[in-house]
């Protein structure tokens, strides 16, 4: 019969919305702003750079090593290596970024400067309501910008950040038993003969 | 047959009156330029129609309107570094084309994948595909002046599997999930079951898409017998994909190279008869509904263990000098990427076989001595993504 198939489609299109006044999964939309879904834990917007103690400047976990500043590829971060170095959070001398800039008007949000970034120092954000009137200097972050606390890594990634936490646990405990070790071996080196200057601890 | 004989067989089929063309005749053409920003375009590209009358003469497809340099950047940057911009190649799918180049990479250096990689990749490749088709589809339909409904249905379920993917890798379309040698991050039980979960849900929901079109009095008037695609033109034009399945030619690269582990899967190939426009939707019904039992199998049989190979690097990546070419039955077609190293970081050359742009190559032979309003389906029907057909 002719019109059959179109008669079977508006049965379909029948059923569906029929069906939205008493199923709750065939309403699919959420009215945002008013209502928001919870953030997904992986969800990533753009990057921000860990700090672990009060004081955000002294405790910023990168050390200028600009290996992302290299990987990055739409090339939107910018640093500039300090000359002098200083303590970082366990104490160990290091350099630091003297300027830390992400261009995020440039970021593709890729993820890859926190894959290649050995420190553990930048991770994905996921605030993504960053509209502003400024589109030059508005859009460009700066370390302080940039600078969140490891309380508030946990809180938007809490299973990612334990796993980081336990990592670098691990790491420092293997650190401070070779430097140690390599007080030891100075102590017992320095017993036959005299020192040579700082040998062990970087 | 020669190209202007098999225009002028074109013009004269189903012409009811002598061709108004005269030797000099260019004058009572009308020429129209469809696009850049006409809403059936699904982008930015234009038309250069002549028509006589209702009837197309000429068509002249015009596009890089889109063009960012994609392949010239990626041999100025790392080999990870060119593993977002393939995210942004065809949009809609973006895990295959992580695929298609983490495998060109991988045959480079030589890289195996671990078995849990391999299914992770199997799964969320179908998933793309079903996503793909359900949306390229709904498109299809809408361009025929069905506004709406069947394309909210078809969103309705991508959303369902966007949400995994969201899940999974982080975003929902610019997923950047494949590496060298394995997956970014694993999948955990509850992905797996959510996963499965939807699964279940899709034959529903290709049924209920089935219902709504596939008998539809006014789809099949007006997609039967148009656009139609010659085997052999198909396949001396390079067509790959549903494109080519739906002339009947029986090629997928799944089956032809066992790429990943799509040996161990049970499936079919559909392939269509007449090479119209409603071949072409069906294969894509079809194909969607092999791509579920693919989705069944994989999620059944997901082994344990790692997803990266250990000898993989991350950073530091200089293959030995080299050349590779990586091809994958993507949702559009044959997607291959070409690399050569020349042992530095960087690939030496790095070029796209995009589905999409050459499978717009005969648009203008399907077209020919049908309506203008035909041209949209026709050229809805190719299924491009102007992200891939520039690059």
């Amino acid at each position: 019969m002719l019109g059959e198939g179109i008669l079977k489609g508006m049965a379909e299109t029948a059923r569906n919305f029929v069906g939205s006044y008493f199923s709750a999964e065939r309403m699919t939309t959420v009215e945002y702003p008013e209502e928001r879904i919870a953030p997904i834990e992986a969800a990533r917007v753009f990057p921000f750079l860990v700090y672990d103690t009060e004081n955000w400047e002294a405790g910023l976990r990168c050390v200028a090593c600009q290996i992302c500043e290299k990987e990055c590829p739409p090339k939107c971060i910018f640093i500039e290596k300090s000359k002098d170095k200083k303590p970082d959070a366990i104490g160990k001398p290091q350099f630091y970024p003297t300027r830390f800039d992400i261009d995020i008007s440039v970021c593709m949000s890729c993820q890859i400067c926190v894959e290649v970034c050995p420190f553990e120092a930048i991770k994905m954000d996921n605030v993504f309501e960053l509209a502003t009137d400024d589109r030059f200097g508005g859009l460009l972050l700066d370390r302080k910008e940039l600078a969140k606390s490891n309380e508030y890594y946990h809180g938007i990634h809490p299973t990612e950040a334990a796993r980081v936490d336990a990592r670098l646990a691990a790491e420092k405990v293997k650190a401070d038993a070779k430097s140690t070790a390599a007080v030891v071996a100075s102590a017992v080196k320095g017993a036959e003969r005299p020192a040579p200057p700082a040998a062990g601890g970087v | 047959m020669t190209d202007t004989a098999f225009r002028r067989e074109k013009m004269e089929e189903g012409w009811n009156r002598p061709p108004l063309i005269e030797e000099d005749g260019e004058a009572e053409l009308l020429e129209v330029a469809m696009g850049p920003h006409h809403p059936s375009t699904h982008g930015v590209f234009r038309m250069d129609l002549a028509l006589d009358g209702e009837r197309v003469v000429r068509l002249k497809p015009v596009f890089g309107y889109l063009h960012r340099n994609h392949e010239k950047i990626a041999e100025g940057i790392s080999y990870l570094a060119s593993m977002p911009y393939t995210d942004r190649l065809d949009y809609i799918c973006s895990l295959t084309n992580n695929w298609a180049y983490a495998l060109a990479v991988e045959k480079l250096v030589g890289q195996q994948v671990p078995e849990r990689a391999e299914y992770i990749r199997v799964i969320l490749a179908e998933f793309t595909r079903i996503q793909n088709h359900a949306s390229s589809i709904g498109f299809l339909i809408q361009e025929m002046g069905a506004s709406g409904t069947p394309l909210m249905y078809a969103f309705r379920e991508r959303e369902k599997i966007l949400d995994l993917f969201e899940e999974l890798t982080g975003s929902r379309m610019m997923c950047n999930y494949m590496r060298f040698g394995g997956c970014r991050v694993d999948t955990s039980a509850a992905w797996l079951d959510a996963a499965r979960k939807v699964v279940d849900g899709l034959p529903g929901f290709v049924d209920e898409f089935e219902n709504l079109l596939s008998t539809n009095e006014i789809l099949m008037a007006r997609c039967q017998r148009v656009g139609i695609l010659r085997p052999e033109l198909a396949v001396n034009a390079g067509i790959t994909g549903p494109m080519l399945r739906a002339s009947g030619v029986n090629y997928d690269i799944r089956k032809v190279d066992h790429y990943g582990i799509y040996d161990r899967f049970k499936f079919r190939v559909p392939l269509g008869d007449h090479g119209d426009i409603y071949d072409r939707y069906m294969v894509r019904i079809l194909e969607m509904r092999e791509s579920i039992t693919i989705l069944n199998q994989a999620l059944r049989d997901i082994p344990g263990g790692p997803i990266m190979d250990a000898k993989a690097k991350i950073r530091g990546f200089r293959p030995k000098p080299g050349e590779a070419y990586g091809r994958i039955e993507a949702p559009k077609g044959e997607l291959g990427f070409y690399l050569i190293s020349d042992g530095g970081p960087n690939p030496y050359r790095y070029r796209v076989r995009p589905p999409s742009l050459i499978n717009l190559t005969v648009l203008e032979d399907m077209c020919l001595g049908s309506n203008v309003a035909d041209v949209v389906l026709i050229f809805g029907s190719v299924d491009i993504v102007l992200g891939e057909v520039d690059r």
